[in-house]
C-alpha cells in the first residue's frame, strides 16, 4: 500500500459464502428439543389435537428447515459476521442515523431477567423499577427539551410524527376546526416521514424547498400558511446540519394562522443543553432513544420516539403516561382527558428507553452538553477536511459552521470522472466503512451525508477522511477500481433487475424456488 | 466536567490537547464559534437538571441494578398473563445471535458490507412464509396493533373501499390504535360475537355485509383464546361482497392450528414476540404482515420487502430491496404509509427460534401448549366458585368466570398475588360484558406443578 494513505488498513471483510437456510436442510437433523408434557398431563388428556376442530388442524408441518443446533448457530454467526455493525467501524457514513457508541455494560440492564422478563399485565406494585425509569426519563426530558410531558407510546421516530399528527387532529377538533384545517406543512430537508406519516391521517402535505442559503426561508412559510394550516413539521437543523435562525420566527407565522408546531428532534446529538424545543416556540418535539440517546441501531430497530409536549397538549398525548404518587411509588396514569388513545400496546420499547437511561445517567448535565459540543467540533472538522478533497464540496454557503451533520455533494468530481456517490460508497466497503447517500429526493446532486457523533476519535476521523481521499484519487487516476467495487466486501456487484419485477422477485425462499427453480 | 480536564469513556474527543488541535485546525478560537448560527435569545443559558453523572460503570451498574431489583420478574412468580404477549421459552442461540455485537449495532448499510444483515432478515422473511403458507412476509413493523392497521390500510387501497369490519373480541389496546391510525379516511364498524360460543356471529356478520367492504379483521385464536372454527365461512362471505378476509394470528399456534391463508386470508398479520422474544414489560414486539405474491397486494405494503438475487460472480446470493419506490423512502408522502426504523433485531431473532425449531419444533410447541391449556381447564373447572366460560376449542388462553364467588377478579389477583402468582388479566377492564371473568395463559414455562398449586391457592381463595 502507498505510504501516502498509512492509516488505510488492508482490509477485507469475511466472506463465508453461506448458504440460505433452507439449503441447509437435513431431514431428522434437530436445532432444539420442545420438552413434553407431563406424564400426569398426557395420561389425564392424551394428545390434546383431537380437541382442536378438524377444520382448524394444520394438516401438514411447516415446511421450515430441519437444522443442527450448532450448525443454526454457526449460520447465524457467519451471517454476523458479514454485517459491518457500529462496533467495527468508524461508523459516520450513515449521517442522519446519529451511529454512535452503544455501552455495552447497558446491553446487561436489558439482559437483565429483572428487566426481561416482566409481563405487561403484571401488577404495577411487581414492576415499579420499570415504572420508575420510565417516570424519571420523562423529568429527564423536560429539562432536555423544555417540554412539559412526555410519552414513551411512539416506537420510533416516524411513529412519534404519527402521534404528532395525531394530536394534531385531535387538538382541532376539539376546537371546532378540524374540518377546515387540513393541511401539514414540512420542508424538503425533513424526513421523509414528517410528510408521509401526516399523511397517514388524510393531510394534505405542503413542503417548502430550500433557498440558495440552504434553509427553507419565513416568506416562503408565510405564503403557504392559512386557515386550512393544521400544523408544522419541521427540523431544525435540517439533514444539511445547518441550523435555521429563524425557527421563531417560524413557529410565530404558524401559531399565528392557527396552526400547531412539531420539532422533529429524532436526531438532537448537536444541540444538548445549547438549544431547547419549547424556547423556540414548539408545541411538540420527539426524540429517537436509538440515535441522539445512544440505543443501538439493532439492524433496523429497535426503536423509540419519545414525545414532549407544552401545557396546552398535556392531555393529549397517547396513554399510558407514568404518574408518581404522594407516597413515591411509580403508576400508569390513563386519565388524559383529550388523549389520542393508545399507538402502541403496552407501554413503549422498554429495553430501548432502559439503555438511553442509562446513557443519560452515565453522562449527566454536563456530559449530554459535552456530547453535543464534540459532535459538533467532530463535524465542522470532517466539514474542513472533506471540503478539501478534490470533487467533494458542500452545497450552500462556504464558510458556514454545521451543527451535527453536513449533507455533502459529489457532483463536480461525478460530472469530471463520472464516479458519484454509489460508486464511493461500493468502493468505501473495501476499506471497512459505510457511506449513505442522503434521503430522496437527491435535492443536492450526488450527495452523501456524515455525522461523525461525539464517538470516535481524531485518529478515527482521519482514517476515514483518507479513505475519501484515496478514492477522490482513484476516480481522477483510475476510475475502474471504484466503478467495479466492492472488492474486498462480502459480495460483489448484485443484479437489481429482479428487484422491480413481480415476475422475478422472489420475497422468501419459497417464492424463488417456484419462480427460479433450484 | 465541561470546564475542567475531564474525560468521559465514551467521549475521547474531550481530550484538552485533541480539542485545541481540532480547533485550531477548523480556524476557530472555540466550540462556542461553531454555534454562531443559534440566536442569542434561543440559547439555552441555565443547566439541565438531572441527576449527577455515574461516570464510573461500577456506579452506573450499582445503580441500575438497585432500581431493577424493585422488579419481580415471571422467573420469580408464577405467571398466567398473556393477552398479546407471553411468557415462552427463548433458546440459548438466540440470545446469542440477539446480542451479537454486529447486528445489534448494524443499521442501514449496503447490500454488500451488511450482506449478513439483509440475508438474515430475508431469511426471517421465508421462514415466516413457510409458518404462513403465503409468499409474501414483510420486515417487520412496531407491534401486532401496527400490523394490523397498516393491513386494514392495504386492503382500503387494494379495494379502494373505506369501511372495515372488524371482530369486536380484538384487544381493546390495538382496537384503539387502529381507531387512530385508520381516523378520517376509514368508517369501522365492529362485528359482534356469539355470547355461548365466543365465536364471531355469523348472524351479526351477515347483516353488516355490502359491496363497499374494504374487508374484515378478525384474529384467530381471538383475545380470549378462542379458536375461531368459522374461518373458511367468514372468508367465504367478505370475499362474495368482494372485499378482503384479513386475519391476526400468533405465530406459535401455527404448527398445529391451519395458518390464515388456508381459510381465505388474503392477509395475515400478527406479532413476532412469542418467536424466541423476551417479555421486556410488553416493549419488545414485531408486527408481521403477509400476503399472496400478487402484484396488486405486495405494491400496498408500507414496509421493507427483501428479495433474492445473484451477483456478477458465479454462485454468490445477493440480496436487495424489492420495489423500493412504493416506501417512503422513494417518495416521501406519496409513498405507501411510511416506514421507517421498527424491528428489525427481533426478525432476525425469531429467524433464529424458527431455524431451531424446525417443521417438529413448531408442532410440538402447539401441542404442547394445547395439552397444558387443556389439563388447566380442566383442573380448575373444578373448583368451586369459577366456571370455564366457554365451552368451545381454545389455544394457550382460557377465560375463569368468576361471577359464582362474588368476588371481583382485582380481588382473587389480589390474594393470589400473596401467593407469589400472577393471576389472569382482568377482562373487565377491556370488555364490559366480561364482569368477573379473568384470561388466563398457560405455556411451556408453567409446569404442572404449578397449574396444581394454581388450583389450590384458587381453591383456597375462592372459599374464602
Amino acid at each position: 500500500m502507498e505510504n501516502k494513505y498509512n492509516r488505510l488498513r488492508n482490509f477485507h471483510q469475511a466472506k463465508w459464502d453461506e448458504e440460505v437456510i433452507f439449503q441447509l436442510h437435513n431431514p431428522g437433523e434437530k436445532g432444539i428439543i420442545v420438552p413434553e408434557v407431563e406424564k400426569e398431563i398426557q395420561n389425564e388428556i392424551g394428545d390434546g389435537i383431537s380437541e382442536i376442530p378438524a377444520s382448524m388442524l394444520r394438516s401438514e408441518k411447516p415446511n421450515l428447515p430441519e437444522v443442527g443446533q450448532m450448525r443454526v448457530l454457526k449460520h447465524f454467526l457467519r451471517l454476523s459476521q458479514q454485517t459491518l455493525g457500529a462496533d467495527f467501524n468508524v461508523d459516520i457514513g450513515q449521517g442522519t442515523c446519529t451511529v454512535k457508541y452503544n455501552p455495552k455494560i447497558n446491553e446487561s440492564f436489558v439482559r437483565n431477567p429483572n428487566e426481561s422478563e416482566l409481563h405487561p399485565m403484571q401488577d404495577q406494585s411487581t414492576c415499579q423499577g420499570t415504572l420508575q425509569i420510565l417516570h424519571e426519563m420523562g423529568e429527564f426530558f423536560k429539562e432536555i427539551s423544555g417540554m412539559d410531558r412526555f410519552s414513551f407510546q411512539p416506537s420510533s421516530g416516524s411513529h412519534a410524527i404519527l402521534n404528532m399528527a395525531s394530536i394534531i387532529r385531535k387538538f382541532h377538533e376539539v376546537n371546532g376546526e378540524d374540518g377546515q384545517r387540513d393541511e401539514i406543512i414540512t420542508t424538503i430537508f425533513s424526513h421523509p416521514s414528517d410528510a408521509a406519516a401526516a399523511a397517514v391521517l388524510g393531510y394534505k402535505i405542503i413542503t417548502i424547498h430550500q433557498e440558495e442559503d440552504g434553509l427553507p426561508s419565513a416568506e416562503a412559510l408565510r405564503s403557504v400558511v392559512s386557515e386550512r394550516t393544521a400544523g408544522l413539521f419541521i427540523t431544525n437543523p435540517e439533514d444539511t446540519g445547518i441550523y435555521n435562525p429563524n425557527i421563531i420566527e417560524f413557529t410565530k407565522i404558524v401559531h399565528d394562522a392557527g396552526g400547531l408546531c412539531g420539532y422533529d428532534q429524532a436526531n438532537a446529538n448537536g444541540i444538548l443543553g445549547i438549544t431547547r424545543a419549547k424556547d423556540a416556540g414548539f408545541d411538540m418535539c420527539f426524540f429517537n432513544l436509538h440515535k441522539t440517546f445512544s440505543g443501538p441501531h439493532g439492524s433496523g430497530g429497535p426503536a423509540a420516539g419519545v414525545i414532549g409536549v407544552t401545557d396546552r397538549l398535556k392531555d393529549f398525548l397517547a396513554v399510558p403516561i407514568v404518574g408518581k404518587k404522594e407516597d413515591g411509588s411509580f403508576y400508569l396514569d390513563y386519565d388524559l382527558p383529550n388523549s389520542i388513545g393508545k399507538t402502541r400496546q403496552f407501554y413503549g420499547p422498554i429495553p430501548v428507553i432502559v439503555r438511553a437511561y442509562a446513557w443519560i445517567r452515565s453522562l449527566g448535565a454536563e456530559g449530554l452538553e459535552e456530547v453535543a459540543n464534540i459532535a459538533v467540533l467532530n463535524n465542522n472538522y470532517l466539514l474542513h477536511k472533506i471540503t478539501k478533497i478534490r470533487g467533494a464540496a458542500s452545497p450552500f454557503p462556504a464558510g458556514k459552521h454545521r451543527i451535527e451533520q453536513v449533507r455533502y455533494t459529489w457532483d463536480k468530481m461525478f460530472k469530471e470522472t463520472g464516479v458519484g456517490t454509489y460508486d464511493v460508497t461500493l468502493r468505501l466497503a473495501d476499506f471497512g466503512f459505510h457511506m449513505w447517500s442522503s434521503h430522496h429526493p437527491f435535492i443536492v446532486p450526488e450527495p452523501f451525508t456524515i455525522e461523525p457523533t461525539e464517538s470516535y476519535s481524531k485518529e478515527e476521523l482521519d482514517e476515514y477522511i483518507e479513505a475519501l481521499q484515496r478514492i477522490s484519487d482513484e476516480a481522477y487516476s483510475n476510475p475502474e477500481i471504484v466503478k467495479t467495487a466492492p472488492h474486498n466486501s462480502v459480495i460483489h456487484k448484485i443484479d437489481h433487475s429482479v428487484s422491480d419485477d413481480p415476475k422475478k422477485w422472489a420475497i422468501s425462499w419459497r417464492s424463488y424456488l417456484k419462480k427460479h427453480g433450484n | 466536567m465541561k470546564s475542567e480536564n475531564f474525560v468521559h469513556p465514551y467521549i475521547p474527543n474531550s481530550v484538552p490537547e485533541v480539542k485545541a488541535k481540532m480547533l485550531e485546525e477548523i480556524g476557530v478560537e472555540n466550540i462556542e464559534e461553531l454555534y454562531s448560527d443559534i440566536p442569542d435569545q434561543l440559547r439555552f443559558k441555565g443547566k439541565m437538571k438531572l441527576p449527577k453523572a455515574l461516570t464510573s460503570e461500577l456506579a452506573l451498574k450499582q445503580h441500575m441494578e438497585k432500581i431493577l431489583s424493585k422488579n419481580k420478574s415471571v422467573n420469580e412468580y408464577d405467571s398466567f398473563l398473556g393477552g398479546g404477549v407471553a411468557n415462552h421459552f427463548v433458546p440459548a442461540i438466540c440470545d446469542e445471535v440477539n446480542g451479537r455485537s454486529e447486528f445489534l449495532t448494524a443499521y442501514a448499510g449496503e447490500p454488500y458490507e451488511d450482506h449478513g444483515r439483509f440475508q438474515a432478515l430475508y431469511e426471517y422473511q421465508s421462514l415466516m412464509s413457510e409458518m404462513l403458507d403465503f409468499d409474501v412476509v414483510n420486515v417487520p413493523t412496531y407491534d401486532w396493533a401496527q400490523a394490523a392497521a397498516t393491513s386494514i390500510r392495504m386492503a382500503q387501497r387494494i379495494t379502494k373501499k373505506d369501511e372495515i369490519l372488524i371482530s369486536e373480541l380484538i384487544g381493546p389496546d390495538k382496537l384503539s390504535a387502529i381507531y387512530n391510525y385508520c381516523q378520517k379516511s376509514m368508517k369501522i364498524t365492529l362485528v359482534k360475537h356469539d355470547e355461548v360460543t365466543g365465536l364471531l356471529d355469523m348472524k351479526d356478520l351477515k347483516s353488516k355485509l355490502h359491496k363497499d367492504l374494504a374487508g374484515i379483521y378478525f384474529e384467530n385464536p381471538s383475545y380470549i383464546g378462542i379458536i375461531e372454527n368459522q374461518g373458511k365461512e367468514i372468508s367465504d362471505l367478505i370475499h362474495e361482497s368482494e372485499g378482503l378476509s384479513i386475519v391476526g394470528a400468533d405465530p406459535i399456534s401455527l404448527g398445529i392450528l391451519k395458518p390464515p391463508s388456508q381459510y381465505g386470508a388474503d392477509i395475515a398479520c400478527g406479532d413476532i414476540q412469542t418467536l424466541g422474544n423476551h417479555l421486556h414489560y410488553g416493549g419488545c414486539l414485531g408486527g408481521f404482515i403477509s400476503s399472496r405474491d400478487e402484484e396488486k397486494i405486495v405494491m400496498e405494503y408500507p414496509s421493507r420487502l427483501f428479495g433474492i438475487t445473484k451477483t456478477e460472480v458465479e454462485g454468490e446470493w445477493g440480496f436487495d430491496d424489492v420495489a423500493y419506490d412504493r416506501t417512503s423512502f422513494g417518495v416521501r408522502e406519496k409513498g405507501k404509509e411510511f416506514v421507517g426504523t421498527a424491528n428489525a433485531l427481533y426478525a432476525i431473532t425469531s429467524a433464529v427460534y424458527l431455524s431451531l425449531m424446525g417443521p417438529d419444533g413448531m408442532h410440538d410447541i402447539g401441542r404442547h401448549l394445547t395439552q397444558k391449556s387443556l389439563y388447566a381447564k380442566k383442573i380448575l373447572g373444578k373448583i368451586q366458585g369459577l366456571k370455564i366460560k366457554f365451552d368451545t376449542a381454545s389455544f394457550k388462553e382460557i377465560v375463569l368466570d368468576f361471577n359464582e364467588s362474588g368476588k371481583t377478579v382485582q380481588e382473587i389477583n389480589k390474594a393470589l398475588l400473596n401467593h407469589n402468582i400472577f393471576g389472569g388479566i382482568d377482562l373487565l377492564e377491556k370488555f364490559s360484558w366480561l364482569q368477573n371473568c379473568a384470561l388466563f395463559c398457560f405455556t411451556e414455562m408453567n409446569s404442572k406443578e404449578q397449574i396444581d398449586h394454581l388450583a389450590s391457592v384458587l381453591t383456597e381463595v375462592l372459599a374464602n
